[in-house]
């Protein structure tokens, strides 16, 4: 098979960047998207010219590095994977593909196909964790959790964090992302006694990096290599609402740390 | 010189860990934060030690290559992680939990460790619950268990198929809580390239910055190494692309013993590679070997579609050779088997390389619906892969490099030869033995990070003093120096060969000479070839831009470069273990029907290999004692 590629090259951060037509030759169906870059990288590599830089790691869909924008979809035509599960079987011979990096204010462009997406950590930090500390946890079994409960905990806590749901959304809202951790925690005892907070801490953290608004467009599932249902956004909007209303008062981003005087 | 003190305390089995604990110093609360650690990876290990250390009120810095510490390779783990709960009231217990974990690892692991980590096991569990794990549960809200790599009892707890992803999360949400708290300080996008030794002990590392190409040092009062494994020196492995050996390779230069290196394991049921271009093999779970039926046809070159093929053509040949375990032997004996019978020629697919994996009768006998539950996500992805669907054609399978059991060499307390340097998880070598069982790296990950080094670290630095260090130390510079020169080395290659093209070349020598069967011959063969090769990729390797910038290239090619080198160790330990151990067969020393055949007379010890300056490594032993259980012959037929 053989392809003609549009693939964004950007020097840096602060430098333009454009797209560039490169020629993909003798591509085998067999292979995975990443493969077929791989290919044209060894042979701009082999001419002197750089490579063009693009994030991956695990190629089996888990570990949520790629980001690539494959005709103007995160991931690519297919529903439910990421790019490393692409094969080139699902491309019609001599296409033209057209790759771009995501693109949103929180996600700096590193170079060429690469963003920083450290915001999704920050983010987390704030407040996407359950306090407690190693030891001294009780027996697994002492809280029982009904099968419905966690498997609907599972299914929002499967999200990747690669952020194709910002790159997806106009307004480069990271709800997907918030209500995923927000939901699997508030869906498990364990994680009751801080869900107030962690609902107004998380979603603060999120205006503060740079995302949008929910447009309500669910272009964000659409996209979701694990099918992160929507319907967990509505259930960050009502952990939002309950949090506020609940505690009127100013939204605390921390209460004091209760560790403070062994620091 | 290399001394080997296991330090593993005196006492029963059972109490050796409590007594050892409590013989341990402690480092007082207000010292505690004038401390400051340095933690190498992000993975269970890494992040469940990083974090644990930031509550304890150390000061840490973690480090991780990947852009943020949730992507590390502990992610990709599927089946699940062991705890002796004995939840289902199947006769499980710590002891037994103990007794299969040095069983599976045939006799070449040390019984205080494994015990500790069975001991721990149950703890893990509670722990991960606690921090929000969600785990399959009964519909009577209890954890749910399933059975695993032929044990006798139910004790894998499992989260759908991707109990490793939910576990790392679970780890990097604690690690999260204390970066925000202050407490540990994370340096994404940042690779380890040397280790800095100062009066014989561990007090830094240099790293590169992989956005800017800085070269920076950091300096501490002790040094946590949890980088992984070493698969991908085969090239095509399970491994994520970035996985790799550079951190404890470059400790092993600096004088840390390196344990068992030829201890690699194999793992039978991978989707065979397809095509030249290939980079990576991707796990189909071993659970499928439950329901799952292998099969290759009977007569050599048979090229009908399976389906034609009648049941009396068909050699199930694992069911034929073991017919106790059946399909459900251990992995290695699986691996091999698969091997031998693609060696003589009886393999399918492209190249000869796969043997079915057929659920066809399991189909018939409990219905499709029953199989598409269990296994459905399975049969998407093998199709999503190879493009066949394996609800009408069996699927293929073939062995792919997995785990390494091998590892930096620590002591009971997780120290390397190093003092200073701790090393955990699928980094050090302790826990498996010669074979790991399915289950248990994810246990062992997170019993080294959240139970058992935050401990023992603490009595090293309870009883060290150590001077600060400056940044201009004089061992600093030598070792930013040493980092400087090779990336000035790795650029000046003349652009003939790209780095993956030598990697390629590296894996293939390996996988033929020191893969799932290995013999002297085809060793030393190895030892032959690689320093060439070696050579060749000095001279010529192309790595395109500049150390300033965002090197893809760069990054890679630094690590080939010390697969290079550390292939020939693996070789040497491969060379010098003459006996067939685990997942180590060497083909001078089976039975006449092609078992393996252990020497523990003569190869009862843990073999840990000290780097020599211009010469060949120099191997220590560690004799392995046999106080509470008797080394059997594991036999499955």
């Amino acid at each position: 098979m053989k392809f003609i590629l549009n693939i964004w090259r950007q020097k840096g951060p602060a430098e333009k960047g454009r797209f560039v037509t490169y020629e993909a030759q003798d591509v085998s169906p067999d292979m995975s998207f990443l493969e077929m870059l791989d290919v044209v990288n060894q042979q701009l590599t082999l001419k002197g010219e750089e490579p063009v830089a693009f994030e991956y790691d695990c190629r089996e869909g888990i570990c949520g590095s790629c980001s690539l924008v494959i005709n103007g979809m995160p991931h690519g035509p297919e529903r439910g994977i990421t790019a490393c599960q692409l094969y080139m079987r699902r491309f019609s011979d001599g296409a033209t593909i057209t790759i771009e990096p995501w693109r949103a204010r929180a996600f700096p462009i590193i170079k060429d196909l690469v963003v920083d997406r450290g915001a999704l950590d920050r983010v987390m930090q704030a407040g996407g964790y359950i306090s407690v500390h190693t030891g001294g946890a009780v027996d697994g079994n002492v809280l029982l959790i009904g099968k419905d409960r966690a498997e609907i905990a599972m299914d929002a806590a499967s999200c990747i964090g690669c952020g194709a749901c910002v790159a997806a959304c106009k307004n480069a809202s990271a709800m997907l992302f918030v209500a995923a951790k927000v939901s699997h925690l508030a869906s498990l005892p364990q994680g009751e006694p801080e869900r107030s907070r962690r609902a107004k801490a998380m979603v603060a953290a999120m205006d503060r990096e740079g995302f949008g608004t929910c447009g309500n467009q669910y272009e964000c599932e659409a996209v979701c290599p694990k099918s992160i249902s929507v319907r967990f956004i509505a259930m960050l909007n009502r952990e939002f609402l309950k949090a506020t209303v609940a505690e009127p008062g100013p939204q605390a981003e921390r209460p004091s740390d209760p560790h403070a005087e062994s620091h | 010189m290399i001394v080997l003190d296991s330090k593993v305390p005196p006492g029963p089995l059972e109490t050796k860990w409590d007594h050892h604990r409590f013989s341990e110093k402690l480092v007082s609360p207000n010292n505690k934060r004038r401390i400051d650690i340095i933690v190498v990876g992000s993975g269970l290990a890494g992040a469940s030690a990083a974090s644990t250390l930031g509550q304890l009120g150390y000061q840490v810095e973690c480090f991780c290559f990947q852009d943020s510490p949730r992507r590390a390779h502990s992610i990709a783990a599927q089946g699940g992680i062991n705890a002796a709960k004995n939840y289902q009231d199947d006769g499980d217990s710590v002891a037994r939990l103990f007794y299969d974990t040095i069983k599976g690892g045939d006799f070449r692991s040390r019984e205080a460790n494994v015990y500790r980590l069975a001991q721990v096991s149950t703890q893990i569990v509670d722990q991960c619950v606690a921090l929000g794990v969600p785990f399959a549960r009964e519909y009577g809200g209890q954890l749910a268990n399933r059975s695993f790599g032929g044990v006798q009892v139910s004790r894998t707890f499992y989260c759908r198929g991707q109990t490793g992803q939910q576990l790392l999360l679970g780890a990097y949400s604690a690690l999260s809580w204390q970066i925000d708290r202050g407490q540990v300080t994370m340096h994404p996008r940042t690779e380890m390239l040397d280790l800095i030794v100062i009066d014989g002990h561990a007090r830094g590392i240099v790293v590169r910055d992989l956005v800017s190409g800085a070269i920076r040092s950091h300096v501490a009062q002790a040094v946590v190494l949890a980088t992984g494994g070493y698969s991908n020196i085969y090239f095509l492995s399970t491994n994520a692309s970035g996985s790799n050996v550079t951190a404890t390779y470059r400790a092993w230069k600096q004088g840390a013993a390196f344990a068992n290196p030829c201890f690699t394991q194999i793992h039978p049921t991978a989707i065979p590679p397809s095509e030249e271009y290939q980079a990576k093999l991707t796990l189909m779970s071993e659970s499928l070997r439950n329901d799952g039926r292998l099969w290759v046809p009977k007569q050599p070159g048979d090229v009908r579609s399976p389906d034609q093929i009648p049941q009396r053509e068909r050699d199930y040949f694992l069911e034929r050779r073991y017919p106790r375990f059946g399909n459900l032997v251990p992995r290695d004996v699986a691996s091999r088997a698969v091997k031998q019978i693609c060696d003589d020629g009886r393999g399918v697919g492209p190249g000869g390389h796969g043997v079915y994996l057929d659920l066809s009768d399991a189909i018939a006998q409990q219905g499709l619906e029953v199989v598409r539950e269990r296994y459905g996500n399975l049969f998407d992805m093998y199709e999503r892969i190879t493009g066949e669907d394996a609800y009408k054609m069996p699927m293929r399978i073939y062995p792919a490099p997995h785990y390494t059991m091998g590892g930096l060499w620590v002591d009971y307390n997780l120290m390397s030869t190093i003092p200073g340097l701790f090393v955990v998880g699928e980094a050090n070598f302790a826990d498996h033995g010669a074979n790991r069982l399915g289950a248990s790296s994810l246990m062992q990950g997170l019993a080294d990070g959240y139970f058992i080094l935050p401990y023992t670290i603490g009595h090293y630095l309870a009883t060290t003093k150590n001077e600060p260090v400056p940044h201009d130390h004089a061992e600093v510079r030598a070792a930013t120096a040493r980092v400087t020169d090779r990336i000035e080395r790795l650029l000046a290659g003349k652009g003939r060969r790209t780095a993956g093209s030598f990697h390629r070349a590296l894996g293939h020598i390996m996988w033929n000479a020191c893969g799932m069967t290995r013999h002297r011959a085809g060793l030393k063969h190895a030892l032959q070839t690689i320093p060439p090769l070696r050579y060749e990729f000095w001279r010529d390797v192309a790595v395109p831009g500049s150390g300033g910038t965002f090197n893809q290239e760069l990054e890679y090619a630094g690590r080939v470069a010390d697969y290079l080198e550390f292939a020939e160790l693996l070789c040497h330990d491969a060379l010098h273990r003459e006996e067939s151990c685990g997942a180590h067969f060497r083909e001078e020393h089976q039975t006449p029907d092609g078992e393996p055949l252990r020497d523990d007379d003569r190869f009862a010890h843990v073999a840990a290999w000290e780097y020599v300056p211009n010469d060949q490594p120099r191997v220590h032993k560690e004799p392995l004692v046999f106080e509470f259980v008797k080394p059997a012959t594991r036999n499955y037929q």
